[in-house]
């Protein structure tokens, strides 16, 4: 198995294209919130409790249509957005084709395989979901933020697998997890968004502010709880996938290996999440606040478990 | 499941009198058994378990690595002490994770038994009547048709049964009514998730009190039996017996070791040969991702070395040949080794035993007289040995290392450094008595793993309906319909109060919308030829006005 060096450095000039795109996303997202209605003032409830309906989330369904102006930039950020996704995409496939084999072997890898999983969630959602184009320009800010750091800390050249990495499981296991972690991505995103929709509708709700363009929380809310409970069977199995693989690979299903420790912290936290959404008095600000410690849980697995501990988990081609 | 703990049965009235010693103990217990047993608490104890298991993930764990907590000890001389009476270093199987993990499972057990009974019958029952106040419903409407009330009710129960509903009518004081339910299976599944969590505990805690993994290096041509005694390294739960291990002989025949172009491992593979001890063993070939499977045990290539062969001729002219020992690699990627090589029994008694300690390199170069690996392969064997004389403390009734001579008999001059040397294969080294070591070669070893645990299929299957349990919860929706109909206040035809409690899935009122759209034209249909009159109304605090 050799690499082909004209294909990896296709793949990692498309990935530094693909950062590209999404600024350019953001900047046409910016200019949608800039040029967006401004929410009238007396509409803005102070919404304390987190179920209250708050201006923005009707008008975004049912309302007046918004002004054309920030419409078009709405699209032109949200094309933009697929296109970058599509260019993402090439810099999975031409490192696959270069390598000869599924391109989440590495750290660097995996981690922009969940990237691109997060931003076709987000275009999925903005497509089905009204109002939720709206949290674009957050969105693809952190996509943007993302992709540069794993291009600058992550980065891994183009190799072939180790052997342990050989096996069918590799697309079952990764796969899950990548599936898994990309749509909490954007689960998190909207569940600190809606923790700062809060904060500012609390706080008087100034409405000049960018804040004040967010979708409304109960949007947001949904948003949030519904990537959730589309991930969370999607990890539950990508652990248990693991621990499957482990079995044949490790010589043990569980041994409480630092990968294995946080991914069973994270699936534990966002269980927490699913079941707070239901309970009475964790609904809405605490429940949002489990979500995103959820996320966090998940990035800490990802850095701080191949980065700094050891563990069987040491695949991510750092030196 | 709701989160809210099972419904109560009332306080028993207070008695007048002081209750008994037994009477208030049974009281205590109740009292606390149904708050570990509430759904709550189950909660908070997985959170507990996942927060204890958080320093089991940042502090060395002897589980998983002795040599890790050793140099957290040195690094840490004071703190380590103390970290370790915490049981920190151990985790896993520490008494207060399995506190946490034994309340888990009672909790869970206790909280989800009753529900399981509870949801049988409920399965069984017809849905509960009607809300008396329809319209307090999250979704409700009312719909007007000329229909007298038992027609009306009809075409609405036949609307629902085409819609799979279990569909019930009563009359109610308020007039006669109908409850309907479907999506019961949403309760199935939550139940089925939750006892799965159970299964998988136990199946967890089986496998840890009988089941064990010892550990061997295996050079081509050898092999093992499965007894604790011949392990290099072994752990067994508590329940293990040294008689239950499975009678089981694995011979290495051939390992072979293949490599990238960049020198990254592309596979292992070990031909090997098994079966009880003493009969024809059968081959197969086993590698990474690709363990031997055989009644419940399993047999895994962990990993691979060298073991370099020396021929030693003594002053007297005897020689020993193909002495040899396996050398544990030190880097993975050039599988630099080190290792000790003990002749305890040359002949010349205890005084006068020899030792060889000493680097290995499969792909020797030297580079400023001193020998480095370049390449996991044996292309050009070469050993940097210091030899040692002396007493080896053997049996001195401590136990030592085989792959490293005992520091303490070099420190105490038991032992001496009597020569030291680099050799390439075919070179050797004479000391001072006229002994010759000669380095003759290496011979492949492989790591080899036995594993038993007789959980691990019943945790397979746990966390197989854990899953399906878990699709079941998240995406059914248990939806509960209601209808009522009254005489309309003008006398002409009948209004139904309908009404709906959804459970799970985000769009109830959309669907209520809907239903209720059709509903209206099946009674419009009916109610024809005669056209309907007033057509729908649909009540206010519905959801779309
Ligand atoms: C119980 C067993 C296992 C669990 C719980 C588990 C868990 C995880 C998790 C949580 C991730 C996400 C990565 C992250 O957030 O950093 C992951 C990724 C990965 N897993 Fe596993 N895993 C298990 C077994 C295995 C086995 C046996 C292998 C291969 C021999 C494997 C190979 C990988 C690879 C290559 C990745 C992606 C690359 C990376 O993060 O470096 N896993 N696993």
């Amino acid at each position: 198995m050799t690499v082909d060096p004209a294909l990896a450095e296709l793949s990692d000039t498309l990935f530094s294209a693909s950062v590209a795109v999404y600024s350019a996303a953001v900047v046409a997202f910016c200019a949608q919130l800039a040029f967006g209605r401004r929410p009238a003032r007396q509409l803005v409830a102070a919404g304390t409790g987190g179920d209250a309906p708050v201006a923005g989330d009707g008008a975004a369904t049912a309302g007046p249509a918004p002004a054309g102006r920030a419409s078009r930039w709405g699209a032109v950020g949200l094309a933009l957005t697929v296109v970058g996704a599509l260019v993402h995409a090439g810099v999975l496939v031409t490192r696959g084709l270069a390598t000869d084999r599924l391109p989440w072997g590495n750290m660097y890898e995996f981690a922009t395989a969940v990237v691109l999983v997060g931003v076709v969630s987000f275009v999925v959602l903005a497509v089905r979901v009204p109002g939720a184009r709206d949290i674009g320009a957050y969105v693809l800010a952190v996509v943007v933020l993302a992709q540069v750091a794993i291009g600058l800390f992550l980065y891994a050249e183009a190799g072939p697998l180790v052997a342990a990495l050989r096996s069918s499981w590799l697309a079952v296991h990764v796969s899950s997890a990548v599936l898994g972690f990309g749509v909490f991505f954007v689960s998190g995103i909207a569940s600190a968004l809606y923790l700062l929709r809060l904060r500012h509708d609390a706080g008087g709700g100034d409405a000049g502010s960018v804040l004040a363009r967010l979708p409304g929380a109960v949007t947001l809310d949904r948003v949030a709880h519904r990537t959730a409970v589309f991930g969370f069977p999607i990890w539950t199995f990508a652990v248990i996938a693991g621990a499957i693989w482990a079995e044949s690979a490790w010589g043990r299903f569980w041994g409480w290996d630092p990968k294995e420790t946080w991914a069973f912290i994270a699936w534990v936290v966002y269980a927490g999440y699913l079941h707070a959404r239901t309970t009475a008095g964790w609904r809405g600000r605490p429940a949002a606040w489990v979500n995103v410690v959820g996320l966090g849980v998940m990035v800490f697995n990802l850095l701080y478990v191949n980065m700094v501990s050891t563990g069987l988990h040491s695949y991510a081609g750092l030196d | 499941m709701t989160i809210e703990a099972p419904p109560r049965p009332a306080e028993a009235p207070q008695p007048a009198a002081r209750p008994s010693a037994g009477r208030r103990a049974w009281a205590l217990w109740l009292r606390w058994w149904r708050r570990l047993t509430a759904m709550r608490t189950a909660i908070v104890l997985l959170f507990l378990l996942a927060v204890a298991a958080i320093p089991g993930s940042l502090l060395p764990q002897r589980a998983l690595s002795q040599d890790n907590v050793r140099q957290y000890y040195l690094d840490h001389p004071t703190l380590a002490p103390v970290l370790d009476r915490l049981y920190l270093f151990d985790v896993f199987s520490s008494p207060w994770f399995a506190a946490v993990y034994l309340l888990l499972f009672v909790s869970l057990i206790g909280c989800v038994v009753p529900r399981v009974a509870e949801h049988a019958r409920a399965l069984r029952a017809a849905p509960p009547p009607a809300p008396r106040r329809l319209l307090r419903l999250p979704d409700s409407a009312g719909l007007a048709t000329p229909l007298a009330g038992p027609a009306a009710l009809d075409v609405v129960e036949e609307e629902l049964r085409v819609r799979r509903f279990r569909v019930v009518r009563r009359s109610g004081a308020a007039g006669e009514e109908l409850s309907a339910e479907k999506g019961s299976w949403k309760e199935t599944g939550n139940l089925v998730f939750h006892l799965s969590l159970v299964a998988l505990l136990l199946g967890l805690a089986g496998g840890k009190l009988w089941g064990y993994e010892g550990s061997i290096l295996v050079t081509e041509g050898q092999g093992f039996c499965n007894s604790f005694q011949q392990y290099d390294t072994y752990s067994a739960g508590p329940l293990v017996e040294g008689s239950d291990l499975s009678p089981l002989c694995v011979d290495l025949e051939d390992f072979r070791a293949e490599y990238e172009e960049d020198l990254t491992a592309a596979s292992y593979t070990a031909d090997i040969s098994y079966g009880p001890p003493g009969a024809e063993g059968r081959r197969t070939t086993i590698g990474v991702n690709d363990p031997l499977r055989t009644g419940g045990d399993r047999v895994y290539v962990t990993g691979h070395g060298y073991s370099p062969r020396f021929t030693v001729t003594l002053p007297d002219g005897t020689v020993f040949e193909g002495v040899s020992a396996p050398f544990l690699p030190a880097d993975q990627g050039t599988l630099a080794s080190e290792g000790a090589l003990k002749l305890p029994d040359l002949g010349a008694g205890v005084e006068d035993q020899l030792a060889v300690e000493g680097f290995l390199a499969p792909t020797g170069v030297l580079q400023g007289g001193v020998l480095t690996s370049i390449d996991p392969r044996p292309l050009s064997p070469q050993v940097a040995v210091l030899v040692y004389r002396g007493y080896l403390g053997l049996d001195s009734g401590l136990p030592q290392s085989v792959y490293s001579l005992d520091a303490d008999q070099v420190e105490r001059g038991n032992l001496t450094e009597v020569g030291r040397a680099n050799l390439a294969v075919g070179e050797s080294i004479t000391l001072d008595d006229g002994t010759s070591i000669t380095f003759d070669g290496v011979d492949q070893f492989a790591a080899l793993q036995f594993s038993h645990d007789p959980g691990q299929v019943w945790v397979l299957v746990a966390s197989i309906t854990l899953l399906a349990g878990l699709l079941a919860l998240l995406l059914l929706r248990r939806e509960r319909f209601f209808a009522r109909a009254t005489a309309a206040a003008d006398g002409g035809g009948t209004v139904l109060t309908v009404g709906s409690l959804t459970r799970g899935g985000g769009d109830s009122a959309e669907r209520f919308t809907e239903l209720t759209g059709e509903l209206r034209t099946a009674l419009a249909d009916r109610s024809s030829p005669t056209p309907p009159a007033g057509g729908a109304d649909p009540h206010p605090g519905g959801p779309h006005p």
